[in-house]
């Protein structure tokens, strides 16, 4: 079946002070078809994107809609031509009601000046009845769950008859539920002629929903093709340039007694009655939906949240857990969920990030540090980890996310621990950095510390624990050894 | 970062101070131009140097409360209410021994440090296990401070101090160096090797920069912010100590225009007023710029010291606005209006 592109894009050239991220990029986009544009990081994703709505203007290259031909574009025209782009931040007024969100466009474009309720009511269900979206109008944007205000944002986005939805990685922050109810509604698009350009790096995203597919790396266009002809080992190679190859973890120096136990641990209203004990040289994988009481479990395990009910066991000697310090000194690590916000200090040095976790094991009894100590422990870690930096003194914000996430590692590597506990180790990670830092992971392992890795990533939990545990409504509703788990099984034991 | 804090060149590169630099030549330019005879004299570099240190041991203590990522708008109040008590204190020494023994001046100077550090464990503790906004738990404990000041001394200036006290400490070192000036360099140097070299300088930049990863480091956030308002209610207590010496008296209302003045030094040194930015050679830095501008208007009788509040109030702004533009980028908008918001609190509460 032949259809019309409704977008073609021909050798776009774009450079950033003196750095090219595009070098001459054509693709095009048919009618009514699901495109996925994947990259790593830094490969051009987002500034392509930025071209075809008119938020940027190319250096070179033309722009086709249809028979429009457009050396420069400003984003009215790309409106006009029906382009549509839902950023992950999806600009939307969260102190404003759903109704006031869905209407105002229309109604500045109409150039109203006084508010008819009745009106935008009206408007607004149309709105959402497109793609059967039952949501209360009358609820503060602010207040809905991420995946509602995506809704949102595609209700409006479609208001202005779109011909094509350009979506930047719409799916970082929702469940597997949500998710699957996205792709429904990009599939109902796809009936009413609308086309979608999916822009992800995640593969199993880019299988299920897309029918073609474009990837780009460092500003070139690798390939573009159908979907159905890509496998994984394909698709890694062309987003990386690299080739992985990762075997299934299997554990070598399993000790004999367990590191941790954890008995009937509870805390209300977040997980109950959850039993479990962690050997030396085991990754212990724990998965769970968003909500099952997983990250709440991780934070009870290093004393940022006190369980209510249960033991907690170390090598044998049961602990209180109070404080994340009396976690560290039982010899508990934990690399949190959002680096960000929670694991790093960006505008400091990277240097003094590695050693934020043992800054009194670097000085004397009265704080003082020992200078040549730190420099070497700070060189040590730059070193052991490969994080790529000229100088470990430059800020942490100038590392990609692979290389921040080393940094976060580095830290509570620097102490002996027992155990370390992971809560997404490789989000937002690029597969380069992931491939490595899994092997950095198993290497600890092998080492003799014991390990936790909790993850909504199945493949990941899967190809590098020994053991799984998923939790469900704040229990443990199933363990399986690596042998027994598949992706299937694992989230039947999920919903 | 902190190999560079301390780096000469990375000093010089860095935008705010280069600005100060700029400036200061530029004034000093001015001056020369306009007043040589009267301000590059040997006796004005004294005096500017006996003046700044009472404002200049404040603003080292907001700048550190700025580093944490908070401020501590109590320090006038804090310095006053010690000078205060001290003062009263010297009397009652002086009335019992006759004469005021270098003993009893140092007795004096370590209550002094002592009510200080209290005030500032007291505001630690409010912003840290209270969780009470800094701008408003060191704003209440500055009016707080202030009305045990007035009910004391029943709003009236504590003189007829022992001179003995006034001439050791707004004494000179060999003659020259003003002793004001000691106890300041002295303090600037602790408070470098503490930023600098020990665990509670990192620990305090890096709570600045990102409370939750610090508390996830395994520090404990609140003993970091408890360590740090002492500190600055140390400072203030000396900057008090310093203004007894000065003015020979002591009042509940003495440099109430410092308050602003300390914030503003901060700022223009580069400390950022969202934590984990701020060094203490710009800080210094600010202070003596600021010193050389005022000793300068000085200079100048057809220009009343009733413009000083509006000069500072203006600076102030600009600065921040000017952060906003080149240093800060996007993320400057807010901390205007913040600082707005402090204005109009401190103006309202000034009356």
């Amino acid at each position: 079946m032949l259809k019309d592109n409704i977008l073609k894009v021909v050798d776009i050239k774009k450079s950033f002070a003196g750095v090219q991220a595009l070098k001459g990029v054509s693709m095009e986009i048919k009618a009514g078809e699901v495109h996925c544009l994947a990259g790593e990081n830094g490969s051009g994703k987002s500034t392509l994107i930025k071209i075809i709505s008119g938020v940027y203007t190319p250096d070179s290259g033309e722009i086709h809609f249809g028979d429009k031909v457009y050396e420069r574009l400003t984003p009215i025209e790309s409106i006009r031509n029906g382009v549509q782009v839902i950023y992950q931040d999806f600009s939307i007024f969260p102190n404003l009601s759903v109704m006031e969100n869905l209407a105002f466009n229309q109604e500045l474009a109409n150039k109203r000046r006084l508010v008819n309720r009745k009106r935008m009511r009206q408007i607004a269900e149309e709105a959402v009845a497109k793609i059967n979206f039952d949501i209360d109008l009358d609820a503060k944007v602010g207040s809905l769950s991420v995946a509602n205000k995506q809704l949102v944002a595609i209700c409006r986005a479609l208001m202005f008859d779109a011909k094509l939805i350009i979506m930047d990685e719409p799916t970082t922050a929702l469940t597997r539920k949500e998710v699957d109810a996205l792709f429904r509604i990009i599939l109902d698009l796809k009936k009413q002629g609308i086309a979608t350009l999916f822009v992800s790096h995640k593969l199993d995203e880019v299988f299920e929903i897309s029918e073609r597919f474009t990837i780009l790396r460092s500003g070139e266009k690798v390939i573009t093709g159908d979907t159905s002809e890509l496998d994984n080992k394909k698709f890694t190679y062309y987003m990386t340039g690299r080739e992985f190859e990762e075997e299934p973890f299997v554990p070598k120096n399993v000790s004999e007694e367990p590191v941790l136990t954890v008995e009937n641990l509870g805390m209300n209203g977040f997980f109950k009655d959850i039993s479990f004990s962690l050997h030396k040289g085991e990754i212990l994988g724990i998965t769970g939906l968003l909500g099952s009481g997983r990250t709440e479990l991780a934070l009870a395990l290093f004393g940022l949240q006190q369980a209510d009910t249960g033991t907690i066991t170390i090598e044998g000697k049961p602990v209180k857990l109070n404080t994340p310090q009396d976690a560290i000194k039982n010899g508990i690590g934990y690399v949190p969920e959002d680096r960000l916000t929670e694991g790093l200090h960006l505008p400091l040095s990277i240097g003094e990030n590695t050693i934020a976790a043992e800054l009194d094991k670097l000085s004397n009894k009265l704080g003082v540090f020992d200078e040549e100590k730190k420099k070497q422990e700070i060189n040590r870690w730059v070193k052991e980890l490969a994080i790529a930096t000229p100088d470990p003194n430059n800020a942490c914000s100038t590392l990609s996310g692979g290389n921040q996430q080393r940094v976060v590692l580095a830290k509570w590597l620097a102490r002996d621990l027992k155990v370390l506990i992971l809560n997404g180790p490789t989000v937002g990670v690029d597969i380069g950095s992931k491939y490595d830092i899994h092997q950095i992971l198993r290497g600890l392992a092998e080492q003799g510390l014991g390990i936790i890795i909790i993850s909504d990533d199945i493949p990941e939990i899967i190809t590098n624990c020994s053991r799984i545990m998923i939790m469900k409504n704040g229990r443990i509703s199933a363990e399986l050894s690596a042998e027994e788990a598949d992706e299937q099984t694992l989230t039947r034991y999920m919903m | 970062m902190s190999t560079s804090r301390r780096n000469v060149a990375s000093f010089v590169k860095d935008t705010h101070i280069r600005r100060l630099l700029t400036l200061m030549i530029l004034w000093m330019i001015f001056m020369a131009i306009f007043r040589f005879d009267k301000f590059y004299t040997f006796l004005n570099f004294q005096t500017m140097a006996a003046q700044f240190p009472e404002f200049g041991l404040m603003a080292l203590g907001v700048m550190l409360c700025m580093i944490s990522g908070g401020i501590d708008l109590s320090v006038v109040g804090v310095a006053n209410f010690t000078s205060i008590a001290c003062g009263e204190l010297l009397k009652i020494l002086a009335e019992r021994s006759g004469e005021l023994t270098g003993g009893g001046i140092l007795l004096i100077m370590l209550l002094g440090v002592l009510i200080g550090a209290f005030a500032g464990i007291f505001n630690g503790l409010l912003v840290s296990k209270i969780k009470i906004p800094p701008i408003l738990a060191t704003l209440g404990s500055y009016e707080l401070f202030r009305g045990i000041a007035i009910i004391i001394t029943e709003g009236k200036a504590v003189a007829n101090l022992p001179i003995k006290y006034a001439e050791t400490i707004a004494g000179k070192l060999f003659g020259i160096i003003p002793i004001q000036l000691v106890f300041f360099v002295v303090v600037v140097i602790i408070l470098s090797f503490l930023l600098n070299r020990t665990t509670y300088g990192t620990k305090l930049y890096m709570l600045g920069t990102n409370k939750t990863a610090s508390e996830f480091s395994g520090h404990n956030t609140d003993t970091v912010l408890i360590q740090t308002y002492m500190l600055s209610g140390i400072c203030a207590a000396l900057g008090g100590l310093i203004m007894l010496a000065n003015y020979n008296s002591a009042r509940a209302d003495y440099g109430t225009v410092y308050t602003l003045q300390c914030v503003l030094i901060a700022v223009l040194g580069g400390t950022s007023p969202t934590g984990g930015k701020g060094r203490i050679s710009g800080t210094v830095l600010a202070i003596c710029v600021l010193q050389m501008i005022s000793a300068g208007l000085n200079r100048f009788p057809q220009i009343s010291s009733f413009y000083i509040p509006l000069f500072w109030g203006g600076a102030l702004l600009l600065v921040m606005v000017w952060n906003t533009i080149t240093v800060n980028g996007k993320s400057g908008g807010g901390f205007i209006r913040n600082f707005l918001a402090q204005l109009n609190i401190k103006t309202g509460s000034g009356k």
